[in-house]
């Protein structure tokens, strides 16, 4: 609860005479490259929210820093290195691949392999055990099918 | 009064749940039905009693009852009717309240269901049942009493959180705390063969349309979760990956693992030791959920408070967690079932397939949840991890497990014969394979896109395929088009509803993969009478008003939309409560079937000369709504009962 | 195969024991790399039309304090305890400078008027000098030494001890700026 509020008592309106602009820089800037840069940073005010899509005030400003920042011909991954040198490395919404981080982006897909090992391994002892008993397949047409099927259904 | 009124009934229940679980437990162990008669009525004692509770406190909201302190923090004079109601499980005491009422309720239905059928496990079932009801009615007591005096009685309240002014959010904490506590029955059942040591496939059986149910709700929560976040938060998204969030979503994840392999033990009789683990991990996961929310352990946007309560829930999560798990360790021997397979190709294998997708993603989204905290222990460096993060990770296994959703439900049992495969996946595999040259001759070049395109197409005609053909099968027995369809449905429900639910699930892939791929955005200041342009929309600043509501005070910005002839006027706002020290946005949007107009209201001049807008244009969102109503609709499908099947 | 079985509960342990470690950190505590960098340069205007930079204060111990109108009860509670340090400390080289950011003006000056703050202050309208500092919330406060070094960032109110303690180190270091 505490949460949103802090959440809400950062967004704010300011007054007529002190409006700044946001988004009319010298240079046009693509909207579309300010986005991508944006959603790789956390908003600091709104949890878990990338500063692309909060709606808070805060996120408002580091949006225009970083319109501005492109606008005076930095580049994406330098206007990103400029808020993790203030913020550190927690301002990325995904932590960077390097060191301990590696963990959380290779566990996953250690987990699947290991499911599908588990799985390989559960599989094989299932037909091992059958090959030494062997039943014959049967085809059977469509309406026969149906008909086991429904006969199946009712049993199980 | 009230409060101590309250206070009192919370106590009584409280040791009414102890004395039941106790009751039902000694009674099932010496075989004395007079005890488990004895705990029935405690429990009935425990509902009467909760449910009391939530009526004196929803009273104590409508007559405004600020003596109250839980109604004075939620509810001021200006709070409208409807959210009085509402708001009183808006915060953590009345989420308390809520839980411990659908438990009880949870509880008087197993106990009318299964008094009679599951003489064995159901005294077992009741204990456990009774022992978690027990402890949430602890943390109701000791925790997050929400029958506290506030001293000296206030002339008004705080007020609700304005977020939670509305209808999703209403609706959305009850269908999810429904999932929730739904899955704490099939636990109890899995706990109840785990003791008794029948794990055979009686306890299945028996939880088999509880799971249904409880999944049921938790996807009904978790759609409209998203679609509340949506339609209020404004930030244009659906799903933010926010670790509660992630905390709903595990168990949903487990909750369908389960839901699949248990079809493999009913046909099959495998891997029973597989599902009482799901059922304890799914279980588990709930409990974690309420932990995550209510602990400030780790940041998010929901989180409730911090305090005893974030130990309190550690403690039973390792108390639930350490208990079930030792008894499946100690029952091992007995559980481990033997299979038998005649081919690697075959359902066992698709099931098991998509069984290990759905936990390895459970595992991901768990692992990044806690990540953070790992990275701060180890390294005492803070990271974040986010959307960016798990959408990159989740999103190969999802498509792998809708893909998953062709294979399995067409593929043979046991093995399947090249002639079961060419039959069942010809067709599938080529109008696959030609939307998504259709898809690339049309100028979609997102790889990610035509793939989803190709396999959503793909599962849609194995439904197709495996529809028509059963409809003919019955046609040819003499039934004619609309009742052979109709027929087959309430016949085969499950199977059908679980085709249903399927539809459902590509509905909604196609809407998250348009809104991924296709939607734009920008923000802009505009003068009075300016426009600014997206995506063949333009949006013209007309002006602003300011509006008094009975709680707040609402400035509504005017913008008038057209893409060539006048659409409309969207009114985005921000709202202003006194009680809230910064203005909540109110967005407004248009919804459409292939695309969403947004408009987020930013800062402003006070004349009204100026005013800042953020836009987007989001793609295919509404499909997303859709497909969650098609997947409701084929749960309840799949959950009526089965008739008995005649020719 | 018979020991192994008990890996299965036993393997809720470590993440059980995670979880507890969760209730040691605070997830909105989260330190500052800046922290033994050199302060990074600001140019503003005080609520009086001054400038206010950071270069006019090199040689001095500098706190540089951020706070909001609408940041309850925190900067409510640590502004007289700065406006007292402020007047204690001011002969001896030390100088108090406030920033607020996100606020209105009015609210900026109505709080400045009800504490009856001296220190400088200046509002920081586009958010760019809060950025630069890595600011996540209100109140922060910065304590700069003689040669433009932040030494110590404080989160959430200032106390006298706090503030004293520190700046008093800050002083006794002897060196140019």
């Amino acid at each position: 609860m505490s949460c949103l509020i802090a959440l809400l008592a950062a967004v704010i309106v300011l007054a007529a005479p002190t409006l700044r602009a946001s988004g009319q820089t010298a240079k046009p800037v693509n909207e579309d490259v300010v986005h991508e840069v944006a959603v790789q940073l956390r908003c600091v005010v709104c949890q878990n929210l990338s500063v692309a899509d909060s709606p808070s005030e805060m996120a408002s400003q580091m949006r225009a820093i970083i319109r501005e920042r492109l606008a005076a011909g930095e580049s994406p991954a330098e206007v990103q290195r400029y808020f993790v040198e203030r913020y550190g490395e927690w301002i990325l919404l995904a932590p960077p691949r390097r060191g301990f981080n590696l963990l959380v982006w290779l566990l996953p897909f250690v987990a699947v392999l290991a499911g599908l090992a588990a799985a390989a391994m559960l599989i094989r002892r299932w037909t091992r055990r059958a090959r030494t008993a062997p039943t014959s397949p049967v085809t059977v047409d469509a309406a026969m099918s149906e008909r086991i099927r429904r006969e199946l259904e009712r049993e199980s | 009064m009230t409060a101590d009124l309250g206070y009192g009934m919370t106590l009584i229940a409280l040791g009414l749940a102890v004395y039941g679980g106790l009751a039902a437990g000694v009674g099932a162990k010496t075989g004395r039905l007079a005890l488990v008669e004895s705990a029935q009525h405690a429990a009935l004692g425990v509902f009467a009693l909760v449910t009391s509770c939530f009526v004196l406190l929803t009273y104590a909201f409508l007559t405004f009852d600020f003596s109250v302190r839980y109604v004075a923090t939620n509810t001021n004079l200006g709070t409208p009717f409807y959210y009085r109601i509402t708001g009183v499980w808006g915060a953590l005491e009345g989420s308390i309240i809520l839980w411990s009422w659908m438990l009880a309720l949870y509880t008087i239905i197993l106990i009318v269901r299964h008094r009679v059928g599951a003489r064995e496990l159901y005294p077992w079932a009741l204990a456990t049942m009774l022992g978690i009801l027990a402890f949430f009615l602890l943390v109701m007591t000791v925790a997050a009493p929400p029958f506290q005096r506030q001293i000296p009685v206030p002339p008004d309240g705080r007020g609700l959180n304005p977020l939670l002014e509305d209808t999703g959010m209403i609706t959305h904490p009850v269908a999810l705390y429904l999932g929730f506590t739904g899955f704490t029955v099939p636990f109890a059942f899995a706990m109840a063969a785990l003791i008794t040591g029948r794990i055979g496939d009686t306890w299945l059986a028996l939880t088999r349309r509880w799971t249904i149910v409880a999944w049921y709700f938790l996807s009904l929560g978790l759609l409209i979760g998203g679609w509340w976040s949506y339609h209020v938060l404004g930030w244009g998204g659906y799903w933010a990956w926010d670790p509660v969030e992630n905390a709903a979503f595990m168990p949903w994840l487990t909750g369908t693992a389960f839901l699949h392999s248990v079809m493999i033990q009913e046909r099959r009789r495998m891997l029973r030791l597989w599902n009482i683990s799901l059922v304890i991990l799914t279980f588990g996961l709930t409990l974690f959920g309420t932990f995550l929310t209510r602990s400030g352990v780790i940041a998010s946007v929901h989180a409730f408070t911090q305090g005893s309560i974030g130990i309190l829930f550690l403690s039973f999560l390792a108390l639930v967690l350490l208990t079930a798990l030792g008894l499946v360790a100690w029952r091992w021997e007995t559980i481990r079932s033997e299979g038998e397979l005649d081919s690697v190709v075959s359902r066992e294998s698709a099931f098991l397939l998509n069984n290990v997708l759905l936990v390895a993603a459970a595992f991901t989204v768990f692992f990044g949840t806690v990540f953070p905290l790992l990275s701060e222990a180890v390294r005492g460096v803070k990271v974040s991890v986010g959307a960016p993060f798990f959408n990159q990770v989740n999103i190969p296994l999802f498509l792998s497990l809708v893909f998953l959703m062709g294979v399995g439900p067409l593929i043979a049992w046991r093995r399947a014969s090249a002639d079961n495969l060419k039959r069942n996946f010809l067709w599938p595999v080529v109008l696959g394979i030609a939307a998504a040259a259709a898809a690339f001759a049309l100028g979609v070049r997102s790889f990610l896109a035509v793939l989803t395109f190709a396999t959503t197409v793909f599962v849609a005609v194995t439904i197709v395929v495996d529809f028509t053909r059963a409809t003919r099968a019955r046609r040819r027995l003499g039934e004619s088009l609309l009742p052979a369809m109709g027929r087959l449905l309430v016949r085969h429900n499950r199977r059908y509803g679980g085709f249903v639910v399927h539809l459902g699930i590509l509905i909604i892939a196609l809407g998250v993969m348009g809104s991924h791929a296709w939607s734009v955005q920008t923000e802009t200041t505009l003068r009075r009478g300016e426009t600014a342009e997206l995506a063949g929309y333009r949006f013209r600043f007309d002006g602003l008003t300011a509006v008094e509501e009975s709680n707040h005070l609402k400035v509504v910005g005017d913008f008038t939309v057209s893409n060539g002839r006048v659409l409309g006027v969207l009114r985005p706002a921000k709202k202003f409560y006194p009680q809230e020290q910064a203005p909540i946005a109110y967005v407004d949007y248009r919804l459409g079937l292939r695309e969403d107009l947004y408009l987020v209201l930013g800062d402003f001049a006070r004349d009204g000369s100026q005013a800042t807008i953020k836009l987007q244009v989001n793609r295919l969102v509404s499909w997303i709504w859709i497909g969650g109503f098609v997947l409701t609709l084929g749960a309840l499908l799949a959950i009526l009962p089965e008739r008995h099947k005649t020719a | 195969m018979k020991l192994w079985r008990w890996l299965i509960p036993l393997a809720a342990v470590p993440v059980l024991a995670l979880l507890a470690y969760g209730f040691r950190v605070s997830p909105r505590d989260i330190p500052s790399p800046l922290v033994g960098r050199p302060a990074p340069a600001f140019a503003l205007s005080t609520l009086d039309g001054a400038p206010m930079t950071l270069e006019g204060h090199r040689g001095k111990v500098l706190i540089l304090n951020f706070w909001a109108s609408w940041c309850y009860p925190a900067c409510y509670e640590e502004a007289p305890v700065l406006e007292r340090n402020w007047r204690g400390y001011r002969d001896r080289g030390v100088v108090v400078v406030g920033v607020d950011i996100q606020d209105k003006r009015e609210a900026a000056e109505k709080f400045v008027a009800d504490f009856g703050l001296t220190f400088p202050i200046a509002q920081d309208l586009k958010g760019t000098v809060s950025v630069d500092y890595g600011v996540y919330g209100v109140p922060e406060t910065f304590f700069v030494d003689r040669q433009g070094r932040i030494r110590v960032k404080h989160v959430g109110a200032v106390t006298d001890d706090v503030f004293r303690k520190t700046v008093d180190r800050l002083l006794a270091e002897a060196g140019a700026p």
